[in-house]
């Protein structure tokens, strides 16, 4: 396995936005986690990518304990997310946008800026090309110039997945990634998702989109009021009881 | 061939400010310009933090007044060599900038700028108040000038210059290369999204850190040079006034812009020379100026002209294009 969250608990005062949450992460695959809105999510990706410290609990990462790690380490060993509002710096190209991705991955420091020096200019054209690979893979080479303010949402999105491409991830988690994008560009993205996996990517992404999801996920989590109330394959999911009440309330046979 | 680049305009800026003091008629433009300088380089270290790394510090006057009484007080009091001095001061700018840094970087925002601006004023006053070591408001007099290099000296209004200009340079060549880089390209993750710059690894508070101190530097820097120059320095040049006049510069002529720290500087302090006839009311002019530029060119002149410079190579482009466009469908 490559995350396992054990007992994972976030409290903001009275409120225990995740609750005691176990949930198991196999390499290879692509997880989802679903709920109504409120249940949590967001939150428990924020616990893992080091955003909140867990109130108690922690996430494990190829058996290394992660908890207490600050975000930016973890990315460096290897866990990637985007954001559910895409904050890619309007005024500059996709291309700049993307070539700081890479940044983690290199050494030079502000002497080597002042001094121009050899090590620098290296990782300067190793960035450019790793985000230049980074675009070809979500498929923005074409746009690799373009001004991030003139390109579709879809293309933000995209860019988004191509930065945390760039840091050279083991897992990549995606917040709502499909959100405020037609059904076409929708089916898209879960082509992406979809190529990106087989890649050897693992993946694990909040989504709303039902459709998306079953043909998407191999495993899935529902979150509901911080608590994990069901996991298990798409099919599973869809004849779950406390699934289906959680999203409509009431009894299920209603 | 084009003869209007930007490399020949550079060569012929360089030009002229190299031969400035045989242009200018008298001693006064040549000070003039000559402070001018100074306080764009000041004005360069506030960018790098304000522009780049997106934390607007309102303390840099009193960064500038710690490297000017620094100089003072070092070649004053303990009479040192200028140019061990002249490091002196920057260094400890920059000790106490590290310290300051540290707590100020743990705010963000409008609280690091109203942070800072109680930082700022907190110099002033122990500048001001602390008479045993600063003279208080007296001040402190009899700064030398900048000491010999072998045969070169530096007693003449134009040697000055050139030594000032040189400071300035080198401070632009360092803020280009910084922004050129990778390092440069970290503090505008920084400023665009702290959240999203620790999520592919950034280290926030180190990269925040070496630019807060960086920027103090060269606002230290500018302050000794400016005690070497005037020879007299008061608690005023700490004082929140000079801080806002800083910022002034700034933003007329373009935050988070290469050029616009020496544009907005050189525009306003020439300006400001020139209607010296109108005394305080000046602000009556500077008001209205800086609210029209703010809302009309956030990014002030500078980001005004690379806007226009865009705007005209978009319209080239799709004239380019719509010209293929015919000649494919003629063919």
């Amino acid at each position: 396995m490559l995350i396992e969250t054990k007992n994972l608990t976030k409290r903001f005062g009275g409120l225990a936005a995740v609750n005691s949450v176990d949930f198991i992460i196999e390499k290879g695959r692509i997880n989802a986690i679903i709920g109504p809105n409120g249940a949590g999510k967001s939150t428990f990706f924020n616990l893992i990518s080091g955003f909140h410290r867990p109130s108690s609990g922690s996430v494990f990462f190829n058996g290394m304990d992660i908890t207490k790690l600050p975000a930016n380490e973890i990315a460096a060993l290897g866990i990637s997310r985007t954001f559910q509002s895409t904050s890619l710096f309007d005024q500059s190209t996709v291309l700049d946008n993307v070539i700081i991705g890479h940044r983690l991955r290199t050494k030079s420091n502000l002497a080597d800026a002042i001094f121009r020096t050899k090590r620098l200019k290296r990782e300067e054209m190793a960035c450019r090309e790793k985000a230049m690979e980074a675009l070809g893979v979500v498929g923005l080479t074409k746009a690799a110039d373009k001004i991030v303010a003139g390109i579709s949402q879809e293309e933000k999105k995209r860019t988004a997945i191509a930065l945390a491409l760039a840091t050279e991830p083991e897992i990549l988690f995606l917040d709502e990634p499909a959100a405020g994008i037609n059904p076409d560009e929708t089916e898209g993205l879960t082509e992406l998702i979809k190529k990106l996996n087989t890649t050897g990517l693992t993946v694990c992404l909040i989504e709303h989109k039902m459709h998306m999801i079953m043909n998407l996920a191999d495993h899935i989590m529902v979150l509901n009021y911080g608590e994990k109330i069901a996991e298990g394959s798409p099919k599973e999911i869809r004849g779950n009881d406390a699934v289906i009440k959680a999203y409509l309330g009431g009894s299920a046979s209603a | 061939m084009r003869i209007v680049t930007k490399r020949n305009g550079l060569i012929a800026l360089l030009i002229l400010a190299f031969s400035f003091p045989y242009i200018a008629q008298n001693d006064y433009y040549l000070h003039m310009l000559t402070l001018s300088f100074i306080w764009a380089i000041a004005v360069y270290g506030i960018n790098l933090l304000s522009g780049y790394t997106g934390y607007l510090s309102l303390a840099h006057a009193g960064f500038f007044a710690i490297g000017a009484y620094s100089l003072g007080l070092l070649t004053v009091k303990a009479e040192m060599n200028f140019w061990l001095a002249l490091a002196g001061a920057c260094v400890i700018t920059c000790v106490i900038g590290l310290l300051i840094g540290l707590i100020a970087l743990r705010t963000k925002e409008h609280f690091f700028a109203i942070y800072t601006l109680c930082v700022g004023y907190i110099i002033y006053l122990v500048i001001d108040k602390w008479e045993g070591l600063t003279e208080g408001v007296r001040g402190l007099i009899g700064i030398p000038a900048p000491g010999s290099i072998g045969p070169i000296t530096f007693d003449t209004a134009a040697s000055q210059y050139y030594l000032v200009l040189l400071f300035l340079l080198a401070v632009i060549v360092i803020m280009y290369r910084i922004i050129h880089s990778l390092t440069g390209r970290t503090y505008i993750a920084i400023r665009n999204s702290e959240d999203l710059a620790r999520t592919i690894g950034i280290s926030t508070m180190k990269n925040k850190l070496t630019a807060f101190v960086l920027s103090t530097f060269f606002a230290g820097l500018a302050g000794a040079l400016y005690a070497s120059f005037i020879r007299f320095i008061g608690p005023d040049i700490g004082s929140t006034a000079i801080m806002f006049d800083l910022l002034m510069y700034l933003l007329v002529g373009g935050i988070g812009t290469l050029s616009g720290p020496l544009v907005g500087t050189l525009l306003l302090v020439i300006l400001s020379q020139n209607l010296q006839f109108l005394q305080k009311y000046r602000m009556l002019i500077f008001g209205p100026l800086l609210t029209l530029i703010i809302i009309f060119y956030p990014r002030g002149l500078a980001g005004a002209a690379f806007e226009w410079q865009r705007k005209r190579r978009d319209k080239k482009l799709s004239m380019v294009r719509a010209d293929m466009h015919m000649k494919a469908e003629e063919g």
